[in-house]
């Protein structure tokens, strides 16, 4: 048979893995909506970037209050001359500036919240699903108690009880959107753990945890992917909130709840200082969202 | 819309049906004409992806999306279909054309009463009144057999079993009298035993209502019992059609030929006469070969000939009139000269016992959480999945265990595995007691040398890995190799066991067909040399000509690695060519058991003999005792409790079959019945098969 073997088969690397995801993502071209989504969080993306370079403006730099957008800033000793183009807020500072930086903050802070509620989510669900039994019992009644809570009194109560910072806030998070995951996850094992190829896994003596992580979770990716993209919307939503209602990251880092929340009282007569945030949270969220319906108009293509 | 009542119910003419993908148009079903007349029983036969179901399609012209009748006519008693307005249509469908689909759980209502789905037929399409459509739709229920209608009409869909569900979508069909009945595998969900009695009542129904059927199914053993004609189908084209009697005894088609070499027919045998698998795999519509379709898998290819341009149907003069095959080469083939089983193999030899199973018990514990169970204190019950198994198998043996859904074979294998502990009794494998020790606390060895076949090829291997990762995984799991390289080795040499190509290594599995994927489950199960492989229907979810591949595989297997191999199946045709030796169970008992000679000759146990009675075989000239079953399956969960037979049991002879547990009658060493009934008395019975002398053939003396 070795004259049969001699194509070279290349050993799966991650390299490989890579493109193929990479392939699996051009999919998305033939989805317009899916396309539209990439854009919007791309821009974002590279907007947190390239903040630093492209920032007419230190984010926190007082300059003059109170500018309408379009403001010439006619410069100073230490800052040079400038144009507000979003204008100025209530301490003059540049809101395009800050507009900017705080996508950083978002784009740091939502996929990490997300990655670790999907973390604590997925183990929860796997053990809950797959042991089934009083484990499921104890897992699906702790995420039952939870998910009856006001989710924004639970914020409340997590973030005045442990403080306001970044760390605190992926834990609240975590804390409130854990709960949700599981009960996605717990009900894709159930239906996935009657396969064969986990009773093969099981007949082979493989462990619990090995048949969960190896033979089951990958198999769950598709609707998990969908559920993460539409979640993390969610969850700027969430830090937008968390800063509106002043349990966001400390002053005075930008961060667009906060910089909505600073103004409000005068967004009648000011309303560029409180619009602009407000927009660039609406489209990184439409962003994820479009994205999300891209995904799922593809995975139910094929 | 004027029906011409002289004309044929349905007449196809030079069909084209074609689907439109991603990869551009499909041609689906090319150059197709079919006549039914009133009354006639037309079978259109093949395997998956043949075509024969967008055909039934077509005629109900529901293409869906993206298919297109792209040319031809379908005619309805004179009446141009492709061309007929929507309204018309909807008028046609359900009332004078009806179809019957696979599952009869996914075509009815679950939140409404059988009753209101079954009155909505004769309310919408003949107007009439509430009180005379439940008169109309009682009496229909009574016409297909099921007991007690009234009940019926005021029951949903989940307060009756799946052979009760098929009755009344049969009814349902029948209530607006249609004088065409499209029926597509109508009883491929279904245990044989109701099977059995839903084939007969189709083909009673047809000469009742003089009602002309196109009854599509997979099964060439089926189609022999309720059709008039058949059509057999190949890669979008009909290949051969003719009557019953004419196509079955002498078929034309090279294709038609083989498919009788891949049935386990009464004839067939595993070491004197093995199946003869079609080479080749059916080609994807996209690729088919040019001229005839099957020239690549045809043992009679002449290149220049079967290849040069489209072969017409032409009509079979001689041995029988109206018999058609597109073939260019059929005067030439001599198919008499031919060998219609595969090369003869040697027996294997039997060794020592290697499983011995005595009294083994495995009872479930069910928590019934209502208050009402609470407050009596019986909020535990016990149900019986295995109820004093004994039997054992040796070296190199084939111990088929057969039984209908819910007998308790898949909880056997469980046990066996490991995956469940025995409540009681023992399973002795190579001398120590397994049944009580789980997966986790075997050795590896142990563990490798119990592997499993599983029976759905499309959940057998995990989506998300590749082929090589999931055998190297249990060579190394096994502790057969660790070495990266020898793994890889390793793996490569069993690709080469099951006859797949050695760069199947890096693919996944959902670029694999059901066939590919259901040797790679053997692979897999043969990595760690195993001594014992239990196979859960391993061939049942395949297409025939692929099964018979498979069976041969796995027999070729068994026979160089001497491997003794337990055969879970609910289909005696396949167990009978298999198997040495036969465990027949009911409700997690063992009805009767001895070798595969024994079990198909009498004495019988009366389930065996309606067992035997209700398996289809493609061939007319073997006849069969028709024994078919009254009621249903019983529940697990509340057995019958003296004989769990006794409900449905055609010999039963008294009190003592419901009252008492039938005792263990030895005919002979090995072949043990459960009855009441005397071993005198069921020696009496007459055999349920009987096959004609090959002399004796039709085929031999014209």
């Amino acid at each position: 048979m070795a004259n049969v073997s001699t194509t070279a088969l290349p050993a799966p690397t991650f390299g490989a893995a890579l493109m193929r995801a990479i392939r699996s993502f051009g999919l998305l071209r033939e989805s317009w909506v899916g396309m539209i989504g990439v854009g919007l969080v791309l821009f974002w993306v590279v907007v947190a970037l390239l903040a630093p370079l492209i920032a007419p403006f230190d984010p926190n730099a007082t300059l003059i209050p109170f500018q309408k957008p379009g403001a010439v800033f006619p410069g100073n000793d230490t800052v040079p001359a400038g144009t507000f183009w979003l204008g100025t807020d209530q301490l003059g500072r540049d809101i395009l500036s800050r507009v900017m930086w705080g996508s950083q903050t978002v784009l740091i802070y939502a996929p990490l919240a997300t990655l670790s509620a999907y973390t604590v989510g997925i183990l929860m669900g796997l053990a809950a699903g797959y042991f089934r039994g009083w484990i499921d019992d104890l897992l699906s009644r702790i995420a039952d108690i939870i998910l009856s809570f006001p989710v924004l009194v639970l914020y409340i109560i997590i973030i005045a009880t442990i403080g306001a910072s970044g760390i605190n806030i992926i834990i609240a998070i975590t804390f409130a959107s854990a709960p949700g995951i599981m009960r996605i996850v717990r009900g894709l094992v159930l239906d996935l753990r009657n396969r064969d190829y986990v009773a093969a896994a099981q007949t082979r003596g493989e462990g619990s945890w090995r048949i969960m992580l190896v033979e089951i979770l990958p198999n769950a990716r598709g609707p998990l992917i969908v559920d993460s993209c539409l979640r993390l919307g969610y969850v700027i939503i969430t830090i937008g909130v968390l800063g509106f209602l002043g349990l966001g990251l400390p002053p005075p880092d930008p961060d667009w709840g906060g910089m909505i929340n600073e103004t409000r009282s005068m967004a009648l007569a000011f309303p560029h200082m409180v619009l602009y945030p407000c927009f660039a949270i609406s489209s990184l969220i439409l962003g994820f969202n479009l994205l999300a319906d891209g995904l799922r108009e593809i995975s139910l293509r094929d | 819309m004027q029906f011409d009542e002289n004309a044929p119910v349905l007449e196809i003419k030079d069909l084209n049906l074609s689907y439109w993908t991603r990869a551009g148009e499909i041609p689906a079903v090319i150059d197709f004409s079919l006549t039914v007349n009133k009354g006639e029983s037309i079978g259109l036969v093949g395997e998956s992806g043949c075509g024969k179901s967008t055909v039934a399609m077509a005629i109900m012209q529901y293409m869906g999306g993206n298919g297109t009748i792209k040319s031809g006519s379908i005619k309805f008693k004179g009446v141009e279909l492709n061309t007929l307005p929507p309204e018309d249509l909807r008028r046609l469908r359900g009332s004078a054309i009806s179809m019957i689909y696979q599952e009869p759980f996914a075509a009815l209502n679950p939140s409404l009463t059988l009753g209101t789905q079954l009155k909505e037929v004769p309310i919408t399409h003949d107007g009439i009144s509430d009180a005379e459509a439940h008169e109309r739709a009682v009496k229909v229920l009574g016409d297909v057999r099921l007991p007690d209608p009234e009940r019926v009409m005021a029951a949903y869909p989940h307060q009756i079993s799946g052979g009760q569900q098929q009755r009344v979508v049969i009814a349902m069909a029948l209530l607006s009298n249609p004088s065409l009945l499209l029926l597509d595998e109508p009883t491929t969900a279904l245990d044989v035993t109701v099977e059995a009695g839903i084939t007969k009542l189709i083909a009673e129904i047809g000469k009742q209502y003089g009602t002309s059927q196109i009854y599509i199914s997979h099964n060439l053993g089926l189609i022999l019992e309720v059709c008039d004609r058949v059509f057999v189908m190949y890669s979008g084209e009909v290949v051969e059609e003719g009557t019953i009697h004419s196509l079955f005894t002498w078929p034309k088609h090279p294709y038609t030929h083989g498919l009788f070499g891949c049935i386990p027919l009464p004839t067939a045998d595993k070491n004197a006469a093995p199946l003869k698998p079609i080479r080749g795999q059916l080609p994807l519509p996209h690729e088919r070969p040019p001229g005839c379709n099957f020239g690549p898998r045809c043992d009679f290819f002449v290149d220049g000939r079967c290849n040069s341009r489209d072969i017409p149907m032409s009509s079979v003069t001689g041995s029988a009139a109206d018999h058609r095959v597109r073939c260019v080469r059929w005067t030439e083939i001599d198919f008499a000269a031919e060998i219609a089983h595969g090369e003869e193999k040697p027996p294997l030899t039997i060794g020592d016992t290697v499983l011995e199973v005595d009294k083994m018990q495995k009872y479930y514990e069910v928590h019934d959480r209502s208050i009402a169970a609470l407050i009596s204190g019986q909020s535990v019950k016990l149900v019986k999945a295995n109820e004093a198994l004994d039997f054992d198998a040796r070296e190199g043996e084939t111990v088929a265990i057969v039984g209908e859904s819910g007998c308790g074979k898949s909880t056997f294998a469980k046990v066996l595995m490991g995956l469940e502990t025995a409540t009681g009794g023992e399973v002795r494998y190579g001398g120590t007691n397994i049944g009580d020790d789980p997966v986790r606390t075997r050795s590896p060895k142990q563990i490798g040398s119990l592997q499993m076949v599983f029976q759905n090829p499309s959940d057998t291997l995990n989506p998300s890995h590749t082929i090589g990762g999931q055998i190297g995984r249990v060579i190394k799991k096994f502790g057969v190799e660790s070495d990266k390289a020898k793994i890889r080795e390793r793996v490569m040499e069993l690709l080469d066991l099951v006859k797949l190509p050695r760069d199947f290594y890096i693919r996944r599995p959902r670029q694999l067909s059901g066939g590919q994927k259901q040797r790679i489950g053997i692979a897999r199960a043969f990595a760690g040399n195993p001594a014992m492989v239990i196979a859960d229907e391993p061939v049942s979810a395949l297409d025939v000509s692929v099964a018979a591949a498979v069976t041969e595989l796995l027999t070729d297997i068994q026979r160089d690695h001497k491997t003794t191999l337990l055969f879970i199946s609910h289909d005696l045709s396949v167990v009978r060519y298999l198997a040495d030796r036969i465990v027949v169970m009911y409700l997690g008992q063992i009805m009767e058991r001895g070798t595969t000679e024994e079990i198909f000759e009498p004495p019988y146990h009366p389930y065996t003999e309606a067992l035997l009675s209700a398996v289809p075989i493609a061939d007319p000239e073997v006849t069969k005792r028709e024994i078919v079953l009254e009621g249903n399956l019983p529940s697990v969960m509340n057995p019958p409790k003296g004989c769990p037979f006794s409900t449905r049991c055609q010999h039963k002879i008294g009190r003592i079959c419901d009252d008492e547990r039938p005792p263990v009658q030895m005919a002979s060493n090995g072949h043990a019945i459960a009855c009441h009934i005397p071993l005198e008395e069921l020696r009496k019975m007459e055999p349920v098969i009987v096959v004609p002398k090959a002399e004796e053939r039709i085929h031999v003396t014209q």
